[in-house]
C-alpha cells in the first residue's frame, strides 16, 4: 500500500524512539536517588551511612508533636512506619499543621534527629470547600 | 486520505471559523471565570489559594495535549512527506509554548503561599520546565532554517526527543517522591476534587482549548495565504 521509503522511515521513527526510551529509562533508573525530592523516614533508617550533605526528609506531621519555644520549632516528621525528631528555627508556612505533608531541608544529625534549614508544606491532592471537610470530619 | 486535508478547501472554512471561535471563547471564558472566581468554594485548607489552580492545571494539560499533538503530526509529517502536518504543527506550537509559561508561572504564585517556596526542583517542576525548553527549541527552528526540508527533520526530530517527556511529567507524581501533589483527577478511579471545583476546572479547560484553536486557526490562516501568495497551490 505504501512505498517502501514511507515504511523505512516509520521503522526509523520507531527504533529512535524504542532508544530513546531505553536510555532515558536507565538514566533515571540510575539517579533515582537525585530524581526524588526528598526521603521517607524509612529510608533515612535504611541509609547506611550517614553523609554530611544538605537533604530533604518528608513525610506527615505527627499529631501532637508540634512544639513551639520562642523561635524554635520542634516536631516529628513520620510515614506511619517509622518518624523522626526535627527542629528548626524560623517561621513557618501557613499550611504547616499536625497530620499534614511537611517537607524539611536541612542536615542530619543522626537517625533520628534532624537540624532543618528550611520547612515547606506539603500539599495533598483533596480539594473541598470548608462545609464539606466539616461533614467529613463529623463521620 | 490526505485529499480531504488540501489547503484550498480547507481555507473556506479556516477563514470563517475564528470569529465564531471568538464567540464561543468569549462565552465560556465569562462563564468559566464567574464560576471559577465568585461562585466556587474556597478550599478548606488552602482558603481562596485554590483559585489559582483554575487556571494552572487547565494551562498544564493544554500544553500537555498540544506538545503530543506536534509530535503525532510531526512524525506523519515526516512519514508520509506531507507538509500539511508541518504547518499544523507550526500552528499549534506558539498556544502550547504560552500554556506552559502560564502553568509555570502561576505553580509558582500558589508555591509561595501554600509550600512556602517560589521554586522547586522536583521531578514535576522540572520535567515541564523541560518541556517548556522543548517547545522554545522547536520555534527557534523554525525561524534559523531556510530550507524547509531541513526544518521539517529538525522539528520532528525534536518533538520525537520531547514526547519522553511526556509520560515522565505524568507519573513524575507517582514514580518518586515530589513535592508537587499526585493527581486529584482520575478517570478510573474517584476524584479526590469536589464536583463543586471539578465543574469551573472543567469549563476553563474547555474556555483555554478554545483558546488554542482560535490562535491555531489564525496562525495557520497565515500560512495557507503565505502559500497562496507565493503562487503555490499545490502542496
Amino acid at each position: 500500500m505504501y512505498g517502501r521509503k514511507v515504511k523505512l522511515r516509520f521503522l526509523f521513527i520507531v527504533l529512535i524512539l524504542i532508544t530513546l526510551i531505553l536510555s532515558v529509562f536507565l538514566i533515571l533508573k540510575a539517579l533515582e536517588e537525585n530524581v526524588v525530592y526528598f526521603q521517607s523516614p524509612t529510608e533515612i533508617k535504611l541509609l547506611s551511612e550517614l553523609n554530611k550533605n544538605k537533604i530533604r526528609v518528608g513525610g506527615m506531621v505527627k499529631k501532637n508533636s508540634i512544639s513551639i519555644n520562642s523561635n524554635e520549632v520542634n516536631f516529628i516528621i513520620t510515614d506511619y512506619k517509622n518518624e523522626i525528631n526535627v527542629s528548626y528555627t524560623g517561621a513557618v508556612p501557613n499550611l504547616f499543621e499536625e497530620e499534614k505533608g511537611v517537607v524539611a531541608e536541612g542536615f542530619l544529625k543522626d537517625r533520628n534527629f534532624f537540624s532543618a534549614t528550611k520547612i515547606l508544606a506539603k500539599h495533598d491532592e483533596n480539594y473541598m470547600p470548608p462545609e464539606v471537610k466539616e461533614a467529613l470530619g463529623e463521620k | 486520505m490526505f485529499k480531504l486535508l488540501e489547503p484550498n478547501k480547507i481555507y473556506k472554512i479556516t477563514s470563517r471559523a475564528p470569529r465564531y471561535i471568538l464567540f464561543l471563547f468569549i462565552v465560556v471564558l465569562s462563564v468559566g471565570l464567574v464560576e471559577a472566581l465568585i461562585l466556587s468554594p474556597a478550599d478548606y485548607k488552602q482558603s481562596d489559594a485554590v483559585r489559582i489552580m483554575y487556571v494552572h492545571v487547565p494551562a498544564a494539560w493544554i500544553s500537555l495535549g498540544i506538545f503530543s499533538s506536534l509530535t503525532l503530526l510531526s512524525i506523519c509529517g515526516f512519514i508520509f512527506k506531507n507538509k500539511n502536518f508541518f504547518l499544523i504543527s507550526k500552528s499549534l506550537a506558539p498556544s502550547g509554548f504560552v500554556f506552559n509559561v502560564i502553568a509555570l508561572v502561576t505553580g509558582s504564585i500558589w508555591g509561595k503561599p501554600t509550600w512556602g517556596t517560589w521554586w522547586a526542583w522536583d521531578a514535576r517542576i522540572t520535567s515541564m520546565l523541560i518541556m517548556a525548553i522543548f517547545y522554545l527549541m522547536y520555534l527557534i527552528v523554525w525561524r534559523i532554517y531556510d530550507k524547509e526540508e531541513k526544518v521539517f527533520k529538525i522539528s520532528t526530530f525534536i518533538t520525537v526527543i520531547g514526547i519522553i517527556n511526556i509520560p515522565i511529567i505524568k507519573y513524575s507524581v507517582d514514580w518518586w517522591n515530589t513535592l508537587h501533589q499526585p493527581a486529584s483527577i482520575n478517570i478510573l478511579s474517584k476524584s479526590s476534587i469536589h464536583s463543586s471545583m471539578l465543574y469551573p476546572l472543567l469549563i476553563m479547560t474547555a474556555a483555554f482549548a478554545l483558546f488554542s484553536l482560535l490562535i491555531f486557526l489564525m496562525k495557520y490562516n497565515t500560512e495557507l495565504i503565505k502559500i497562496k501568495n507565493r503562487g503555490l497551490d499545490r502542496l
